[in-house]
């Protein structure tokens, strides 16, 4: 049997996207395969670990729990969106490498996502807030302390950034 | 790890969306927010036919505070209802209990209505309908709308009085009496994951700040939310010296916990004990600082 498919209209980093996917196509899958974005990485699958992590019309979401067909319109940015206007690292990525906030760097999408998106409503965070906001994305290698670091460091480098 | 094939439909109104559902029955599932689902699906515990889509339906994506309480649609996102200055200072207990759904990112997307309607026993949201003595809102095809008591609402693990066919467009609940205040408490393996147990309380102080009534709802200590009241053991005693303790007991006794992987049920029982004094005292304090408030 085949399987019907759905048109589906995404902005993935400001560029328009058109595919055409099954109803059951993860969003994560979808970035993936269908659109060859393969910074975002799927973990868990069942959205516990948050490397997928993606951000929908601007939100924080795990990409492995939403349908691509269930977000058709919507503006999506993943980690590759995430870089700075000239194309150099974007100042959590540029975080990330200042306080060696990673080891293997498999859960590193996920985490530059959702803090990218949480910095916006809490530009100037307490240690302890940083280490709430990265809370539901898990690292095996560090141990969290230069991830918390790069939370911290990353709001300095985003309030120091031009608006 | 992948879902597996079903046939998806988007209706664009709640009366088309009762259609698609009284047409696929029992073979029908719906998709809000996801965040319980569709782990189901990925791990194919879950395999319905056919999903129907509500996240176009704009009319359920309202968080209304009335008279009586605040109703919230079944579109509307935990963080949404979280952030709503108007619900959280009409039912504290809602921004008191989202704030330990899982994390931002699920509770984003997650839905306060899906949430009660998956009926998980180790949910936080059910126990607070529970608590508060409030009301699923269920609308079907040719059919007035049903309302359902939280009490009466949640049947089992997973399981909901919830009929084939039918669509939860809402929930209510009811603001606390002048004079009450509320807490939730929970522990958990990891942050975030689901609670080994957890303990909402409702305490309600009269004028000399004593405790007129003191309830509490559990969590994951058994097949649903589990209501217990406390007025026995508190009654009529100040609120910053009151037997919490005691209280605490008469919880621990009432709830029927079982051993699973992440606890024993004596240690769930433990717990149902500790969290409810500790949430009913954290309850009062709140009620008297809201009188405090009041009166200032």
């Amino acid at each position: 049997m085949s399987e019907t498919l759905h048109e589906t209209r995404l902005v993935v980093n400001g560029v328009p996207h058109s595919v055409r996917v099954p109803a059951r196509r993860l969003l994560a899958d979808c970035l993936r395969q269908d659109l060859g974005l393969t910074g975002t990485h799927v973990g868990c699958e069942h959205g516990v670990c948050g490397a997928c992590t993606v951000l929908v019309d601007g939100r924080a979401m795990r990409s492995c729990l939403l349908f691509a067909v269930g977000v058709d319109g919507a503006e999506i940015t993943t980690v590759e969106g995430c870089r700075s206007a000239d194309g150099g690292l974007g100042p959590v990525q540029q975080a990330f490498q200042d306080c060696h906030g990673l080891q293997c760097g498999f859960c590193t999408p996920g985490f530059v996502t959702t803090i990218t998106a949480w910095l916006r409503d809490h530009p100037d965070p307490t240690e302890e807030q940083a280490r709430e906001a990265i809370g539901g994305n898990l690292c095996r290698c560090t141990g969290y302390q230069n991830i918390v670091a790069s939370v911290l460091r990353a709001a300095e480098l985003t309030r120091e950034e031009p608006r | 790890m992948k879902p597996p094939v079903f046939e998806y439909h988007r209706p664009r109104t709640v009366p088309e969306a009762l259609a698609v559902l009284a047409e696929v029955g029992h073979d029908g599932k719906v998709l809000a927010g996801g965040q319980s689902l569709v782990p189901l699906l990925n791990m194919r515990l879950a395999a319905p036919r056919h999903l129907v889509d509500v996240n176009w339906l704009a009319e359920l994506d309202e968080v209304a505070r009335d008279d009586g309480g605040v109703r919230v649609g079944a579109l509307a996102r935990h963080a949404r209802v979280e952030h709503d200055r108007d619900a959280v200072e009409a039912v504290p207990l809602l921004g008191q209990a989202i704030a330990d759904i899982a994390h931002t990112t699920v509770r984003n997307r997650g839905t306060v209505v899906g949430s009660l309607v998956h009926a998980d026993p180790a949910a936080e949201l059910p126990a607070v309908l529970v608590l508060l003595g409030g009301t699923m809102e269920l609308a079907s095809a040719g059919a007035g709308p049903r309302r359902v008591a939280a009490a009466d609402f949640f049947l089992g693990p997973l399981e909901s009085a919830l009929r084939p066919g039918e669509l939860a467009t809402a929930a209510w609940f009811p603001a606390p009496p002048p004079g009450s205040g509320s807490a939730w408490v929970e522990v958990a393996r990891r942050h975030g994951d689901y609670a080994l147990c957890g303990a909402g309380a409702l305490v309600e102080l009269d004028q000399d700040l004593r405790v007129r009534s003191a309830r509490a709802a559990l969590i994951s200590v058994g097949p649903v939310p589990v209501p217990v009241e406390l007025t026995d053991a508190v009654g009529g005693q100040p609120h910053d010296a009151a037997d919490w303790a005691a209280a605490g007991r008469l919880a621990a006794a009432a709830v029927d916990p079982e051993d699973d992987i992440h606890a024993t049920a004596a240690y769930r029982r433990h717990l149902a004990g500790v969290l409810t004094a500790r949430a009913a005292r954290a309850a009062a304090a709140h009620a008297a600082a809201r009188l405090g408030e009041g009166a200032g």
